[in-house]
């Protein structure tokens, strides 16, 4: 296979990884019923101070425990807000992405433009070896790996396992849940945490490895409602999530590849406005009746599969206050 | 399993909902709860399976006192319920269900969960499929999963909340089959929660009947049913004196041509009805009977599935909400402040919202006016109050206000709803004063004696049939309360 394309599918895989990762956090935490809407400012923030812990300290996994740290302190507050306060999460994520988004750049801005400690890339033995996949999704970063077993864990979790099941209903129908025995505030504050601390991650893989480095503006703003849409357009399931990730990238990495080619003149803002372009349709099609008039004219065969494929619902009690009688 | 309550108390705010309740059940039984809307037998049931905590009093199971912290650790006691709408997960599949809850370690187990789901089902007769969504499942079959999975937690006392409503007759013999099976055999004790008489003289040994938070009294089936009604609603009222009604010559205000109406729970179906001027037209029936239906399809709240709805002779089948304002309706809905008033506004905003129509508000009119309409309406309250501070009597006299002062035809959910005596009263001196001036009057109640006592004619509402009383002058309480009950033979259906 060309070599060139190689080298570009491997480039989405890389880039589409903080995505990815910031994504399956944020469906961990809606799964749970819980809105954290302070992704975009969470992930700047777990990458400013992901790359200066791991400055200061000299250790890469120090800055990325601290950029976990600072992404599960976050959600805590959106949960601490929206669960113990009762406030609407939506407006507390809100403020807290504005506030998290400032703060990361004026604590930051001593450790604007320098070098710093990276994480590099490491083939997986054996597997890299694989004709193009080998060289596609195995000659990357460690967070490229932890992605993958993130989105086949988080897949097994929600739909194999017991405690998933509890998972699950909280979303739902958190008045079930408590009838079942599941300790429904508990477990939102648990998930929010951990999906918080995946967001941070996020943060970190960027800093440290995709955009290595931590620059103002911040090179990653934007990319947190990015993986809010994606949770959407994923309909909140792991696989279509990272299905999503990887589609947004790779239209991000085309446009790059685009402006490179002499031939094609394109405006470099027309070719950066794409994506975004894209997710709002997307977005719009998923979420209105247009896919069902769609579904029907195919064959019918086909139409149980797509339907099930674009199906969005949301957890029905996503967003929503739980107080036990 | 023998249960024991004694002197059980709860409290809502200011209402008494279980009163010194103490009662007991024996294994092997099937008991019958009965009592009007608000009698607290819900609420009874809720605190002995764990759903709703008490204020105070003591349960204890074969003489042993538990204390419950939840609805999982009266399921660990053996006392579990089937809510009236049952409590599962409509993106779980029926196996996801019947799992989720029961002990066990990390792993699902599909496996071994969907040979105890069959093998319980198999038992009943219950056809349920391990891998359909909840979401594709009728009320029945949802049922049907919840007593499964908490007979499979062990349960040896099932409570069930009304579980004859929305269901199809033959599922109904299904489940009454079961109850009576896990009664004799596995010496179960069966507590049914019910207004439907008819269900409880064919499935129950024995009743309990509850008024007003209290315990009326218990009692060995079988009984008739006039003896269940007298029981349930006590002695008879004085009969009410009324104003002869001359509807000679009266206009039509509404006319109903074979309505079809489709609830998620029920149907009304080929109703046809018509109301002239002047005349009150009382719709009693269990809530979710489909008389809330029938009040909002003459308001054009919902559209009805086949046939006309005809107001002051023209025909508004389809037509918006605001077009049969227009024509002379008015809509007052039971949720006084879900839809009827806007919480956070003051008195005067909502006058001036109900009868300032230009596009600047004159507020010093505004004020003027709301002052003289509390006056008028006896509303206690300052115009600057915000609409969430007054009482519940209050709230509806300025919701009197807020009506235009001569509507064709009035429909109103449950006017008294929650009201003391008095409010009531000015509320249907209120109604008789228009009613005087020509107003129809179409309304729902769940107060038996209210229904007889202001309506000309009755329409019993039961599960979607519906049946007329032509002269509620003549009708007593005890009929009414058979056919709210479902026993309706001799009367003509409508």
């Amino acid at each position: 296979m060309n070599e060139e394309l190689i080298r570009t599918l491997n480039s989405i895989v890389a880039n589409a990884t903080p995505l990815v990762i910031a994504s399956i956090g944020e469906t961990v935490t809606e799964r749970a019923g819980v809105v954290n809407l302070s992704l975009d400012g969470s992930i700047i923030l777990s990458a400013m101070v992901g790359f200066v812990a791991a400055l200061a300290s000299g250790s890469p996994v120090v800055g990325v425990l601290a950029a976990m740290l600072v992404g599960g302190l976050m959600a805590l507050i959106v949960a601490f807000g929206g669960i113990t306060l009762r406030q609407d999460q939506v407006a507390v994520g809100f403020v807290l992405t504005l506030l998290a988004a400032n703060l990361a750049q004026f604590l930051g801005q001593n450790y604007t433009r320098i070098p710093g400690p990276q994480i590099l890339n490491t083939p997986l033995p054996v597997v890299e070896q694989i004709p193009v996949i080998g060289p596609v999704f195995f000659r990357q970063s460690i967070f490229v790996y932890i992605s993958y077993v993130l989105v086949f864990g988080l897949w097994y979790w929600l739909f194999r396992t017991r405690p998933g099941l509890a998972h699950r209903a909280v979303g739902e129908r958190p008045a079930t849940a408590f009838a079942r025995g599941t300790r429904v505030n508990v477990l939102r504050y648990v998930y929010t945490g951990v999906g918080g601390a995946l967001v941070g991650l996020a943060g970190a893989a960027y800093s440290l490895n995709v955009k290595a480095g931590w620059s103002t503006p911040p090179s990653m703003a934007g990319d947190g409602w990015i993986a809010l849409a994606i949770v959407i357009f994923g309909g909140w399931h792991p696989f279509r999530v990272v299905l999503g990730a990887y589609l947004f990238a790779g239209l991000r990495v085309l446009a790059n590849v685009i402006q490179r080619t002499p031939d094609v003149s394109i405006p470099v803002v027309l070719l950066n406005g794409v994506p975004w372009a894209l997710m709002i349709i997307t977005l719009l099609l998923v979420s209105s009746g247009a896919i069902e008039r769609l579904v029907r004219v195919l064959p019918r065969p086909a139409q149980k599969w797509t339907r099930n494929f674009l199906r969005s619902d949301p957890p029905a009690a996503l967003g929503t206050r739980f107080e036990p009688e | 399993m023998d249960i024991e309550l004694r002197h059980i108390h709860k409290h809502f705010g200011p209402v008494h909902a279980n009163n010194d309740i103490s009662l007991s059940f024996r294994g092997g039984r099937i008991v019958g709860i009965l009592g009007e809307n608000g009698a607290g037998k819900s609420t009874l049931m809720k605190i002995l399976s764990g759903f709703q905590p008490m204020d105070g009093g003591e349960i204890y199971i074969n003489g042993a006192r538990v204390d419950y912290t939840g609805p999982q650790a009266a399921i660990r006691c053996g006392v579990g319920m089937l809510q009236q709408d049952p409590l599962d997960v409509a993106a779980f599949t029926v196996l996801e269900n019947f799992i989720y809850g029961q002990a066990g370690g990390l792993a699902l187990k599909r496996r071994e969960g969907r040979a105890r789901l069959e093998q319980i089902c198999s038992r009943f007769g219950f056809s349920l499929d391990a891998e359909t969504p909840i979401a594709q499942l009728s009320i029945g079959q949802r049922q049907q999963l919840e007593i499964v999975r908490l007979l499979s937690q062990g349960v040896k006392t099932l409570i069930l909340d009304e579980p004859t409503t929305g269901i199809s007759a033959e599922q109904k013999t299904i489940l009454f089959n079961a109850l009576r099976d896990l009664a004799a055999r596995d010496g179960m004790s069966i507590l049914l929660v019910s207004h439907k008489l008819e269900d409880v003289i064919a499935l129950c040994d024995e009743v309990a009947v509850l008024r007003g938070g209290r315990l009326v009294g218990t009692r060995d089936m079988p009984a008739t049913t006039s003896e269940l009604v007298a029981m349930m609603f006590g002695q008879e009222l004085p009969p009410q004196t009324r104003q002869p009604l001359n509807l000679e010559g009266a206009e039509t205000a509404l006319v109903l041509e074979n309505l079809t109406l489709r609830g998620k729970r029920v149907t009304v179906e080929n109703l046809s009805l018509r109301v002239r001027a002047g005349e009150i037209v009382g719709l009693a029936g269990l809530d979710g009977s489909g008389q809330e239906m029938l009040l909002r399809a003459c308001v054009g709240l919902i559209k009805p599935a086949h046939g006309r709805v005809m107001i002051g002779g023209e025909n508004l089948t389809g037509a918006p909400y605001r077009a049969f304002l227009a024509r002379g309706v008015a809509f007052g809905a039971a949720g006084r402040l879900e839809e009827g008033l806007v919480a956070g506004l003051s008195l005067t905003e909502h006058i001036a919202l109900a009868h300032e129509t230009g596009a600047l508000v004159d507020w010093p009119r505004a004020r003027r006016h709301t002052e003289e309409q509390l006056r008028h309406y006896n509303v206690r309250g300052r115009p600057e109050s915000r609409v969430e501070t007054l009482s519940g009597g209050n709230q509806q006299r300025l919701l009197m206000a807020l009506m235009p002062p001569r509507p064709l035809l009035m429909a109103l959910e449950q006017p008294t709803r929650g009201l003391d005596v008095d409010s009531s009263r000015w509320i249907w001196q209120q109604l008789l004063a228009r009613r005087a001036n020509g107003t129809a009057i179409l309304f729902s109640s769940a107060e038996l004696d209210e229904l007889v006592a202001y309506s000309d004619r009755i329409l019993v509402f039961y599960a979607g049939r519906v049946f007329e009383i032509p002269d509620a002058s003549r009708a007593s309480i005890d009929e009414l309360g058979r056919l709210i009950g479902g026993h309706f033979d001799g009367a003509s259906e409508a």
